[in-house]
């Protein structure tokens, strides 16, 4: 149903990892939304149990079932679609996946009571992983009888980069159960999913060493698994540089011409323009040398060879407001 | 209404005092708490201590300033830190020279070594094979926390360092390093997993009773769940970890109690940012519930601006002052350039270099200067309003302010160079006296 190209066609599950503190929960919202533009329906999704999509799109405590929370932008001719959300939590994910498989819902939850669901997730490699990994293919292939496909798209705010090959690797994480235990055939249709080109993996970073480094390592981790595929890099929280390129490195090395700048603001009806001129040229160079540092970490991030798109700092904290812009702006740059 | 000013946390004055034993970085991810951490420690060795810094998941080129280059859970002393000169204009030359080790935890080895401790060589043999071991020691949500607290009760019981500073590892919130131990520990000694282990003693506990006719059901379901020869295995394993429970709860409570005991000192770090912020209230309402001793917030990446007394509006309407004289002639750009969040990008072609005529080159570079400190003056206000809403919440706790540094640091150079600002913190947007 794409009505215009973007960098993701066909793809319906949208993964989105990112060190902590890069804003990936604020990202995986903005893309869906992004998503959810031209009537399309979109399921955003949360697998670590914060909250965060509660937090972000300003509503209450989301539970484990499938809401309503934001309508996309609309255009013109069509209107804007639907962004509902999903908390999964791995001990409902079992319950349900007892109840859908053995009928065992009642004794599902009357064990979950004493702990056996949280043994069985915790102590079962991979276990707890296959069980959200598979709970995102489920809704990805879900298909109601009015509109076809339940879900045009799934954005899953995913674990940590550090964390992401492992969580995503759900067919070698499960192979000790799997060599006979029944939640091999589960494990194996959540793979088939994973690994098919409507599955990517987007890692969201700011332009520093730690997080750049992490992202690098993500993708190369994911590359050595075989059919999991590395989506964009999303630069977040970028602010624009006042100074032009061929300027930066004489700035940052404090050579910037102060009498010229004093120069410029007297013509601004500034007083004290020579005191003002040294103040505001220790800004210049300070923010010269953190653009060169982020120039350097851009260029190793280009070395990825992945779409990479770019989303401003907001300043004044992230509301539903700077939300839609991010979501307007992933669109321009063609990630939705 | 006046600005509600939070009492200052006198870094130097805590890592001075030799009744302080360990400080604890905690906070949520992404604040910046491994290179605080990191430039504690080294403040405090040029400053006389003997100092163990224990981290989590340093930056590579962090790591490597301090001579880590692996995991290997050994303490390695930092040559230059212990040579280096110290700081003329503190006159406390009294201090006899200290030294400073680091190390990188790896929470397998950790968790290895406490099966081997408490198992003889067959049984710890036995553990350590188990994929189910293996699953817990290596990706247990809680693992990590379990073992940097175990890591810290080993370096105070060796006793060979005077301050331990710990980096916490960078949990999903700020809160998951004080509870996952506890969770690891009921989990490993739960009674969930002694039904599992000796099914015929259960008829026997009348608190168990009601279970008794669900074993089955227990057994069944976990078969269903897991296999017939997975259940086999965790029943070996969890037998196997058996003679191990007294020793882990053991563990956990002494380490428990090291965190409240005087001499240690917590110091949660936070960028001033809302959710950071939130998650440190967070952290400080929970030390206190659990009576544990907060030292205070440690507020980093402060937007610091030697201008500050040129407000972002004047700032700005000079700078449109210099754009309606420009060459040009016209108004704000395509984008804005006068209103909102991101107001400075003057696009390319109008930036300074692009002229060659020296006036109109001047007025360029006054504009960037202009816009980008009217941006900044924004983004330490926003700061100073989400610092405010914190002290607003908890007016008792000591806050130090860390300057937002231009660069990453990766050496011991820009550690030293964050420890100074230690002592010179003061709020966001003010200018230094």
């Amino acid at each position: 149903m794409a009505t215009r190209d973007t960098d993701w066609d066909g793809v319906r599950l949208h993964v989105v990892t990112g060190k902590g503190g890069t804003g990936k929960t604020t990202v995986a919202g903005a893309l869906a939304l992004a998503l959810a533009a031209d009537g399309r329906k979109v399921l955003l999704m949360e697998v670590e149990g914060r909250q965060g999509i509660a937090q972000l799109f300003d509503v209450p405590p989301l539970p484990y079932a499938e809401r309503r929370i934001a309508v996309g932008p609309g255009t013109e001719s069509r209107p804007g679609g639907e962004v509902f959300a999903l908390v999964a939590d791995p001990e409902s994910a079992l319950i349900e996946y007892l109840e859908m498989f053995y009928s065992l819902r009642y004794a599902g939850t009357a064990l979950a009571k004493i702990g056996v669901m949280d043994f069985a997730t915790t102590i079962a490699p991979g276990l707890r992983d296959v069980l959200l990994t598979g709970k995102a293919a489920e809704a990805v292939r879900r298909k109601d009888s009015k509109r076809g496909r339940t879900y045009d798209a799934v954005v899953m705010d995913a674990p940590p980069t550090g964390r992401i090959g492992r969580f995503l690797n759900v067919a070698s994480e499960v192979s000790e159960l799997a060599r006979v235990g029944p939640i091999r055939g589960h494990a194996d249709t959540v793979q088939k999913v994973i690994r098919s080109p409507g599955t990517v993996v987007h890692f969201v970073t700011t332009l520093e060493e730690m997080p750049v480094q992490e992202t690098l390592d993500g993708i190369a981790e994911l590359r050595t698994l075989g059919g999991i595929r590395p989506g964009a890099i999303i630069v977040n929280m970028t602010r624009p540089v006042a100074l032009a390129p061929g300027q930066l490195r004489a700035a940052a090395d404090g050579e910037l011409d102060q009498a010229q700048l004093a120069l410029g603001l007297k013509s601004a009806g500034l007083d004290d323009s020579a005191g003002l001129a040294a103040a505001l040229a220790t800004e210049l160079c300070d923010q010269a040398r953190t653009a060169l540092g982020q120039e350097a970490q851009q260029q190793r991030l280009d070395t990825a060879d992945r779409p990479c798109y770019h989303l401003p700092w907001i300043n004044g904290g992230m509301d539903l407001a700077g939300l839609y812009r991010l979501a307007s702006l992933l669109r321009e740059q063609k990630a939705a | 209404m006046p600005e509600r000013r939070p009492p200052e946390l006198d870094i130097d004055r805590l890592i001075a005092d030799r009744r302080t034993r360990i400080i604890v970085c905690c906070g949520s991810g992404g604040v910046g708490k491994t290179t605080a951490a990191a430039a504690i420690g080294l403040r405090a060795a040029e400053r006389g201590r003997h100092v163990v810094v224990l981290t989590v998941d340093p930056a590579r080129r962090l790591a490597q300033s301090m001579g880590l280059t692996s995991l290997d859970n050994t303490p390695r002393l930092v040559q230059e830190a212990t040579s280096a000169p110290r700081e003329p204009q503190e006159g406390n030359a009294a201090d006899s020279a200290g030294s400073l080790h680091a190390m990188m935890l790896d929470m397998k080895r950790t968790f290895d070594e406490i099966v081997e401790a408490h198992a003889d060589p067959d049984r710890a043999a036995q553990i350590l094979a188990n994929p189910f071991y293996q699953s817990l020691s290596s990706s247990f949500a809680g693992t990590q926390e379990y073992m940097a607290m175990e890591k810290l009760g080993q370096l105070r019981r060796a006793d060979e360092w005077d301050l331990i500073v710990v980096d916490t590892p960078p949990s999903r919130s700020a809160l998951d390093f004080l509870d996952a131990p506890q969770r690891l520990g009921r989990f490993l000694d739960g009674r969930l997993l002694r039904l599992l282990t000796t099914p015929a003693k259960v008829g026997g506990r009348a608190y168990l009773r009601v279970l008794n006719a669900g074993f089955g059901v227990v057994t069944g379901v976990l078969t269903k769940i897991l296999g017939t020869q997975v259940l086999r295995d965790v029943q070996t394993f969890v037998t196997a970890l058996d003679t191990m429970f007294g020793g882990f709860r053991e563990r956990a409570e002494y380490t428990y109690q090291l965190l409240r005991a005087p001499g240690t000192a917590f110091l949660v770090v936070a960028v001033p940012e809302d959710d950071a912020l939130r998650e440190a209230s967070y952290f400080v309402e929970r030390l206190d519930q659990e009576r544990m001793p907060l030292a205070g917030l440690l507020l980093n990446r402060v937007q610091q601006l030697p201008a500050a007394h040129l407000s972002a509006a004047r700032s700005l309407a000079a700078a449109e002052v210099l754009q309606a004289a420009g060459p040009d002639g016209s108004a704000a750009g395509p984008d804005g350039s006068a209103a909102g969040s991101d107001g400075l990008a003057a696009s390319d072609d109008r930036h300074a270099a692009s002229n060659d005529e020296p006036e109109s080159a001047a007025r360029l570079l006054a504009m960037a200067a202009l816009r980008l400190h009217a941006d900044r003056m924004e983004q330490a206000a926003a700061q100073r309003r989400a610092a405010e809403h914190f002290t607003a919440a908890h007016p008792q706790v000591p806050v130090a302010q860390i300057p937002a540094q231009a660069e990453d640091i990766h050496d011991l150079d820009g550690l030293r160079r964050l420890g100074q600002a230690f002592g010179t913190g003061h709020r966001p947007g003010a200018t230094k006296p």
